[in-house]
């Protein structure tokens, strides 16, 4: 698609997926595309504990080279800690701008210290370093704290290697609802149910998802504590309850419900009471979101004959149409810094993921693949992830905002869709 | 279908009147029929949904669930008026019994837009009913969207099988289909 060299890895992630009941589920990523000028970047073996230090350094590099903005240099089997003299002239001959040294040690009490530093080998200075202490089974969520302080160090902008993203997968007859890190590892399942489940969304602090499940024969819209797994039932109103949307502040949900006919806007506190209707159409109101600044709703709506992309005050009022391009725009997404809009336009019968630009309403078709749905943004705007379909089986795609970088994770024996990145965790 | 058969019976009624009885079952339109009439429902017989046979026989009319739409359209096809209309029949001559209706659409485009346009073909079922006497009470009218295909193909036969809506149904003692 782009005129950069497309390169192509694969690593196969192998690991157990859950409880009881269920076989294991192999979980892939595959990177295709890279950014234009890609930051050259070397991780030095890290010292101490070797068989630590191994999974600490790996996770690192994999992270940055998986977001497609650094090319990572072989250190060629160099074992530095934070506190080895650098040979600054050594590095900058292997190609590297950047490098971080570190090393990992083993407490007693099963915890392990991860400490690193990062240098600047063209100016031949310190950056910074950290250290962060974590269970023995955390090496990997130290490695992507590691990494997200070098993306943050080297490109200004926060990283999101230690946020996680949910999504639903259809295996055998059965819908999980599950939660891994963003690199697709360490998947947890919040629900297991025969019927399907869709729509959801991460709760501002990351605490909780509010989803649609279909486990009542009907559409009905509960909110789920990830921790203790307890879920209530936020809208089982008669008819179908659907589409459901935090509020930037945690408080209120945006729904959609049809207790009055057609699908209408509502907002609802996050424990079902003060129920308020928005919008007020003959026609179909539904997905909404709220701006970044919780003033407006986005929402697709046919009131003017196909679905487009309308906006509306929160507590309702007059409505504006925000796209006009095509026959067919749905599932509005705005970005957490509310100047980019994401949805899905059909064009010549193909769902292909477009951003548009909110001040000059330019518009950007980002892939093209012909079944994309559900766009969800990473809480930095780098990525948006999708569902999309690559040989008639169901596989998420993150892709940059400037539709550069691919990243396609899939589960071998089943379906995923429904991706739904989380917040920064807090 | 119906269309062609009317004018042929009226015109066998006009040749045949004085000597021929023309048949109570012969495929008058429904709204010919005599507006009082109850259909007794035996629900002593039940089967394993716990709904009576008048529901569930093959050989019954009330056993057709499912009404098919065009893509994009969300009225209620002609050929289907015949089969709402003895659902309506039976509804409004048992009172106790409840219908769910879930609308259904094809795989194509979001899921979110999808559920509130099998919303739209499972009202238009309920608003057939409630035009033939059929009271709100009775009927709860929600979306599947594109969740649970009937067909799980990808070509135009199997997406045509799922623009549909099916007609579910609950016994005044709550056993039955949801």
């Amino acid at each position: 698609m782009n005129e950069m060299s497309r390169i192509s890895r694969r690593i196969f992630l192998a690991f157990s997926l859950l409880t009881a009941g269920l076989a294991q589920a192999q979980l892939s990523i595959e990177i295709s595309g890279a950014g234009a000028n890609r930051i050259p970047v070397a991780i030095a073996d890290f010292a101490g504990d070797s068989a630590a230090a191994r999974v600490t350094s790996g996770t690192i590099r994999a992270d940055l080279e998986r977001s497609g903005l650094f090319k990572v240099i072989d250190p060629i089997s160099a074992q530095l800690d934070e506190n080895s003299a650098i040979n600054y002239g050594d590095w900058k001959g292997r190609g590297a701008d950047a490098l971080a040294a570190g090393s990992v040690s083993r407490g007693g009490d099963g915890r392990t210290e991860s400490r690193f530093r990062l240098y600047d080998t063209q100016k031949g200075v310190a950056l910074g370093g950290a250290a962060y202490v974590t269970g023995a089974d955390q090496l990997r969520a130290a490695g992507h704290r590691i990494a997200d302080y070098i993306y943050e160090k080297l490109t200004g902008e926060k990283g999101i290697f230690s946020t996680r993203i949910a999504y639903v997968v259809k295996m055998r007859g059965q819908f999980l609802l599950q939660i891994a890190d963003a690199d697709g590892q360490g998947a947890a399942t919040a629900l297991t149910s025969t019927e399907p489940i869709i729509s959801p969304v991460w709760s501002p602090d990351g605490g909780r998802l509010a989803y649609v499940s279909f486990e009542k024969k009907k559409p009905v819209i509960y909110v789920h504590s990830l921790a203790g797994g307890q879920r209530h039932i936020v809208a089982n109103f008669k008819g179908s309850n659907s589409a459901p949307a935090w509020s930037p502040d945690g408080r209120k949900l945006a729904v959609v419900l049809s207790k009055d006919g057609n699908s209408q806007i509502y907002t609802v506190n996050a424990d079902g009471s003060g129920l308020q209707r928005v919008t007020s159409s003959a026609g179909i109101d539904t997905e909404p979101r709220y701006s970044a600044d919780g003033g407006t709703i986005y929402f697709t709506s046919d009131r003017g004959g196909s679905p487009q992309i309308y906006q509306v005050g929160a507590n309702g009022g007059d409505a504006r149409r925000v796209s006009f391009e095509g026959s067919y725009n749905v599932s509005p997404r705005p970005s957490p810094d509310g100047k980019t809009l994401a949805f899905i336009s059909r064009r010549e019968g193909r769902f292909q993921l477009a951003v548009m630009d909110l001040a000059s309403r330019q518009v950007q078709v980002l892939t093209d693949s012909h079944k994309d749905e559900s766009p969800s943004f990473a809480p930095n705007g780098r990525m948006i992830l999708i569902a999309t379909e690559v040989g008639g089986r169901g596989i998420l795609s993150a892709v940059s905002v400037d539709g550069r970088i691919k990243q396609r994770l899939s589960v071998a024996a089943g379906d995923v869709r429904e991706p739904a990145w989380a917040p920064f965790s807090q | 279908m119906k269309k062609l058969l009317i004018p042929a019976l009226l015109s066998a009624l006009i040749v045949g009147c004085s000597t021929t009885p023309v048949p109570e079952d012969g495929g008058a339109p429904v709204e010919g029929r005599d507006p009082n009439r109850v259909t007794t429902v035996d629900v002593t017989k039940l089967d394993s949904s716990g709904l009576p046979a008048a529901l569930t026989d093959p050989k019954s009319v009330l056993s057709k669930r499912s009404i098919y739409f065009d893509l994009d359209k969300y009225d209620v096809k002609d050929e289907y008026k015949d089969l709402v209309a003895a659902h309506a029949k039976f509804l409004v001559a048992n009172k106790g019994f409840k219908v769910l209706l879930q609308g259904n659409t094809d795989e194509r485009g979001s899921r979110e837009y999808n559920l509130s346009l099998g919303q739209k073909r499972a009202e238009s079922v309920k608003r057939s009913l409630n035009l033939l006497g059929v009271k709100d009470e009775q009927i709860e009218s929600v979306s599947l969207g594109e969740e649970k295909p009937k067909n799980e193909g990808h070509d135009d036969a199997a997406w045509a099988e799922n623009r549909r809506a099916d007609i579910l149904y609950r016994a005044p003692d709550n056993r039955g289909e949801f």
